[in-house]
């Protein structure tokens, strides 16, 4: 990935400043065939397993606690599972649990509950995590009683 | 100069080209010796916990910075990846506040909390821009272990970098036109965030799968159980 970013870029400004002779543009042409070589050989670009347009940076914002404010967070992350759904691209791990704590941040606990459950449909291997969290989400349910707030 | 002759210089000039072409890939690709990865193999984790990585660098947004870039690299090698912010969340109610308490924590209690099979602990070393007379540079380095947190062994650790370096070109204009660059490009660096884009590269170079001596791709990859690439 790193080679197919980095190389065409240098190359592009290499190339006109050796093509002066015919002898130097084809050195060029043949180190432009070496590079794509070496490009076939390092670039394996398989289809991405999941949709990721800004999470990275979403969850970013959330960790310094900077960037929008929750509603508009919850817009932006709803607006990227609408996109994936249409163009049927499945959602990474951890972004419906990162979206049901946006909902709950702003006190909605159902949403929460909700896209936490759809996590561990989605993603079983979430399971014992998401138990702890929805057990001491219901322990922190008004009228529910506190148990095991670990 | 007769033709046939130019003709052979521009062929040996070929090869000569294309033995810089291989050699520049090589150098870019090629690793020593193959990484052992019995142990990783034996282990077969599933899901990874990435713990907050601990920072040697002087900028604070180190450790967010990296800890984001820690998923989207993971999940694409085939592993459920626990969802950082709210791991973030639960060490904070359990009263961890620093990456370094929470590297502490035993893989017992790890896996208690938080499920996971094996867990990921990463080391900024370098996070940020910094001013140089003639240019600046933003760099990110990065190295992370990976521990089994049902026996506790190491499956697998190793590091990577990226730097603006790598992409920087010639600028016109002396060695004022050269001040004014590193100048602007600092402040440009630091305005925009460089260094969260380059944890992005540096966290994708250490993370990915598959590379050579890299992490081996997890259940969810169409990858996984393929032997590691050598080449």
């Amino acid at each position: 990935m790193s080679c197919s970013l980095r190389w065409p870029r240098t190359f592009s400004v290499v190339a006109p400043r050796v093509g002066v002779s015919g002898l130097v543009s084809g050195l060029a042409s043949a180190l432009t065939l070496g590079l794509s070589l070496g490009l076939t050989g390092c670039a394996q670009a398989p289809k991405p397993l999941y949709s990721w347009e800004n999470f990275p940076k979403q969850q970013y914002e959330t960790l310094l606690g900077e960037g929008a404010d929750t509603g508009a967070q919850i817009q932006l992350l709803e607006a990227h599972a609408e996109k994936a759904r249409a163009a049927r691209e499945a959602l990474p791990p951890g972004f419906r649990m990162h979206l049901g704590m946006l909902h709950l941040s702003t006190g909605n606990a159902s949403a929460a509950r909700q896209l936490w459950l759809a996590e561990k449909l989605a993603f079983p291997e979430s399971s014992p995590y998401v138990d702890t969290l929805l057990k001491r989400l219901e322990g922190n349910m008004p009228g529910a009683t506190k148990e095991n707030p670990a | 100069m007769n033709h046939t002759n130019h003709t052979n210089r521009k062929t040996r000039a070929l090869t000569a080209g294309l033995l810089l072409g291989a050699l520049a890939f090589l150098g870019g690709c090629a690793t020593p010796a193959p990484y052992d990865y019995t142990a990783f193999q034996k282990a077969k984790p599933a899901t990874l916990l990435v713990l907050p990585p601990l920072n040697e660098s002087p900028e604070v947004k180190a450790t967010p910075g990296v800890w984001a870039h820690s998923t989207r690299p993971l999940a694409e090698a085939g592993y459920y990846v626990l969802p950082v912010a709210l791991v973030d969340e639960t060490f904070k109610q359990n009263g961890i506040q620093t990456a370094a308490q929470a590297h502490e924590i035993s893989p017992n209690k790890l896996r208690d909390v938080f499920g996971a099979d094996a867990a990921v602990y990463i080391k900024v070393t370098r996070y940020g821009t910094s001013f140089k007379i003639v240019d600046s540079e933003t760099r990110v380095d990065v190295e992370a272990r990976i521990v089994d947190l049902r026996s506790g062994d190491l499956l697998w650790s190793g590091r990577a970098f990226a730097t603006s370096a790598e992409q920087n070109q010639q600028t016109p204009g002396g060695l004022v036109g050269l001040l004014v660059a590193a100048a602007v490009k600092q402040i440009i660096g630091t305005a925009t965030d460089a260094s969260f884009k380059f944890a992005g590269v540096a966290q994708a170079r250490l993370l990915s799968a598959p590379r050579i001596n890299g992490v081996l791709p997890g259940p969810r990859s169409p990858l996984y159980g393929q032997p590691p690439p050598t080449r």
